[in-house]
Order: structure tokens, then C-alpha cells, then sequence
């Protein structure tokens, strides 16, 4: 019998076709360690899928509000948001990029307030969603790489 | 449809808006010249917070508070203030708007202004942010180009110098294609008008030059001078090349047109020689005038006393 690297889950969210290597990045994005310190929480990383490799998230028993979840579109563009109820998934669809990211990218311009020891949340505004493209709210400055401003 | 409004970025601010400001600003400048006496914000206060170093901004808004009858209480320099002892820009603002019912703040982070209207409950005015906006700057600009020709519209304008960090040329490059007049932009290579910029400004209809030479002066009707700072440059003699280059003087004029406008934000260094001030080309410094009138109409309309 074939072992089964992470068990299925009873209820709860599950994560699914996380870019490769990003798990913690999302748990991290989410907060889920904070929120939930109790949560059983397992991580799959580098699965191999049918369309290639991916990392998988499993929280037990908390359903994630999809909207929530689409925070983590900047890393995880293809992710997909299972809610298990009874080992039956009974809600699934894309992530997408919400029209304000806050808290997650930092903006790149050194001379911006949002980087300063002032109280604010780096927060940007999506002009385009493909390509993606956002805007510090604060200075109006585009990241060029989104990626590498990932808190 | 203002009261209460912050004055941010230029581009909050649809062309209607934009005509309304400018149109009150033309009301009050009997007032502004002294020749006309008013009480309109008689009781009213603004908080006048300079975080850096400013002659015109400063003393337009202050001027223009104390004409319409108002009262100004603030800092020209943080050296005086709790800033000194490491406040936060939120804790001074939400500080000061227990004072006074406007605030105007020049600071040198990029997005402060828009920052600090998220903690006022006043409106805040953008003094200038750093690199980024200074909205009364471009309005007085427009404002200047309004009263000086007649219209905006018609006017091929070139904006000459630093184009690549020059705050109020990006701004007003903008506020120029909402009238979708014709532009020539006029830099150094290494100082050029950004991309993103100068391809807004051709979406929004408006014609666009861009050259290296200052020469053809002969179909420009407003020639808009900045200056070149000198720390652009790692190299002392390239400066000196480009400065030089870009001089405005009495030759560089003789194949203006008769009734071409020179116009300056102001601090000038060397770029616009004193022996051009005496000609009828000069307008910067009744631009650097207008800064009152547009300020007197900003300050009414964002305290609701002008509709």
C-alpha cells in the first residue's frame, strides 16, 4: 500500500498548489501561527502533482475565509482554496489578487514614510492584475520586483 | 464639494476642480494684492508645519491665511519641537489638529502628506512630500499660465532642466494633459521626463516633444525654467556643461516670440540670468505672487467658507 505522505483531513482548509518552496511564506502571510496557536497545521512541500511540483497547507478544523486567504495571490498565484467539511470538499476556487495588499510587500523606495518607525502598514493598490501591477499608496512608487519586497 | 478635503496629489482633482480652484483663486486676488480687506476665516487657525526648509510655500500660506483674517500657529523648522525628541509624524499631526482647524505640511518622506491625512481629521495640504507632490505649486502654476495667456489650452509649453527628479514638473506635466496642450520636454539626457510619465501624459491626448537642445524657442508660449541641482552629477564639469547649455539669458530670448512667459518654480541658481528679469518675458515672480491667491482659495474652500 502506497503511504501517504500527509493524511487527508476531516474539516477544516486546505491550501493547495502553493508555488514550490513558499509553505511558510503563506503560513507566515496568514498569520496562522499567531491566530492559531493551537491549529494542527501540516505542510507538504515539493509534492510532486500532476501539474508538477507544489507545496500544500492543511489547517484542522478552521474554515478560511476565501478572502482572507487571497492575501497570499502575490506568492502563490495558482493557489486554490479547499474547505473540507466530512473529508468532502465542499468549496474550492482561485485565489485572487484583492484590490489593496496590505502588510505583506514593503515598498521599495528607502525615501517612503511607509518605512519610516511611523505607525502604518505598508500598503499597496492594484493597478493590473495581468501583469501585476501595484502602487504604494503612500510615495505612488511601482515595485519592480514584487517578490523580492515580500515581507 | 471641498469642505473638508485634503489637497494631496494634483491628480485627485478631476479639470472641473480644477477650473472651480482656479477661478476662486482669481476672486480673491484683489485681496491678496492688499486692495481689497476680508474676514472670510476670521476665527480660524492653520497649522503651519515645515519639517524642512521653505521661503514661498511658508510664507504664501501665511500670508494668505493672515489676508483672509485668519490666525497661524506652527514651526518652520523641527529643531523647536518634540520631533527633536523622536515623535512620530502621527503624533505630531494628531498634536496639532487639536489646535487648529487646517493643516499645511511640507516633510521630506515620500507619501507624508497622504500619511497624515489618514490620522487628521482636518483637512491637511500638501506643502510637498519629499520628491513627491506638491499640489499648491502646480495650481498656481496653472493659475499663472491662465492669467498670463488668457487660457491653458493652446499653448505649446516646454518644460526645460531637470525633468527626471523635479517634483512639480511631473505634477504639472500631468495637470497640462488634462488641457491637452502641446509639450516640448527639454533635459539633459541623464535628466529626462520618466517614461511612465511622458506616456500618461500621451494617453490622456496631449502632443509631446521630447529633445535635448534648447533651441526653437520660436513657436513656445510658455517657457517653464527649473533648476538643475548639482548633485545630480558626479562629475562637477558635466554639470557645468549642462547648466551652461540651459542658461536663459537675453540672447537665448531674441528669437522668442514677442509675447513668450518665462516662468520659475523659484529657488533659481544660474539657470535664468537677473538681466531677463527687467523683460516682459519674465512672469516668475508674479508666479511666485500668484502662490497667495491660489493658497487664499485652497484654505476657503477646504474650510467650507467658499463653496
Amino acid at each position: 500500500m502506497k503511504e501517504l505522505k500527509v493524511q487527508p483531513i476531516k474539516d477544516g482548509t486546505v491550501i493547495d498548489h502553493i508555488t514550490p518552496g513558499n509553505a511558510l511564506k503563506v503560513l507566515k502571510i496568514l498569520g496562522l501561527l499567531e491566530k492559531q496557536p493551537d491549529s494542527i497545521i501540516s505542510i507538504a512541500m515539493n509534492v510532486v502533482g500532476k501539474r508538477g511540483k507544489k507545496d500544500i497547507v492543511k489547517i484542522e478544523n478552521r474554515e478560511l475565509d476565501p478572502k482572507e486567504v487571497d492575501k497570499i495571490a502575490l506568492i502563490a498565484p495558482n493557489a486554490t482554496i479547499n474547505i473540507i467539511r466530512n473529508y468532502e470538499v465542499v468549496e474550492k476556487r482561485k485565489v485572487m489578487v484583492p484590490d489593496e495588499i496590505v502588510g505583506i510587500v514593503k515598498c521599495a523606495n528607502p525615501n517612503c514614510i511607509s518605512n519610516t518607525k511611523e505607525p502604518v502598514q505598508p500598503k499597496f493598490i492594484v493597478k493590473s492584475r495581468n501583469p501585476l501591477k501595484i502602487k504604494c499608496y503612500y510615495c505612488e512608487k511601482e515595485p519592480e520586483d514584487i517578490s523580492s519586497q515580500i515581507i | 464639494m471641498f469642505k473638508g478635503r485634503d489637497i494631496i496629489s494634483i491628480k485627485d482633482f478631476s479639470k472641473k476642480e480644477i477650473l472651480h480652484i482656479l477661478d476662486v483663486a482669481e476672486d480673491m486676488f484683489p485681496i491678496a494684492e492688499g486692495k481689497k480687506k476680508s474676514n472670510l476665516l476670521n476665527g480660524y487657525i492653520m497649522g503651519s508645519l515645515f519639517f524642512e526648509p521653505s521661503t514661498r510655500t511658508r510664507l504664501s500660506f501665511e500670508a494668505a491665511m493672515k489676508r483672509l483674517g485668519g490666525d497661524v500657529i506652527g514651526f518652520a523648522m523641527p529643531t523647536t519641537t518634540s520631533i527633536q525628541k523622536g515623535e512620530t509624524l502621527a503624533d505630531t499631526i494628531r498634536t496639532a489638529e487639536s489646535y487648529c482647524d487646517v493643516i499645511v505640511m511640507r516633510h521630506p518622506k515620500e507619501g507624508s502628506a497622504r500619511m497624515a491625512a489618514e490620522f487628521a481629521r482636518v483637512p491637511i495640504i500638501n506643502g510637498g512630500d519629499g520628491a513627491g507632490h506638491h499640489p499648491t505649486q502646480c495650481l498656481l502654476d496653472l493659475f499663472t499660465i491662465r492669467r498670463e495667456k488668457g487660457q491653458i489650452e493652446g499653448n505649446k509649453i516646454a518644460l526645460l532642466g531637470d525633468l527626471k527628479y523635479g517634483r512639480t514638473v511631473h505634477s504639472l506635466a500631468y495637470a497640462l494633459a488634462l488641457f491637452k496642450v502641446e509639450m516640448v520636454f527639454i533635459s539633459p539626457p541623464e535628466l529626462q521626463m520618466p517614461k511612465e510619465v511622458v506616456e500618461e501624459c500621451r494617453e490622456m491626448g496631449a502632443k509631446i516633444t521630447i529633445k535635448n537642445e534648447l533651441d526653437g524657442l520660436e513657436d513656445i508660449d510658455v517657457l517653464y525654467v527649473t533648476r538643475i541641482q548639482k548633485e545630480r552629477f558626479p562629475d562637477p564639469e558635466e554639470y557645468k556643461k549642462v547648466a551652461g547649455s540651459y542658461r536663459i539669458d537675453l540672447k537665448t530670448l531674441e528669437k522668442a516670440k514677442e509675447d513668450m512667459i518665462v516662468m520659475h518654480p523659484l529657488p533659481r541658481v544660474d539657470e535664468i540670468s537677473p538681466e531677463v528679469d527687467k523683460t516682459k518675458h519674465a512672469a516668475y515672480f508674479r508666479q511666485t505672487f500668484n502662490g497667495v491667491p491660489v493658497r487664499m482659495a485652497l484654505l476657503a474652500l477646504v474650510l467650507g467658507v467658499v463653496e
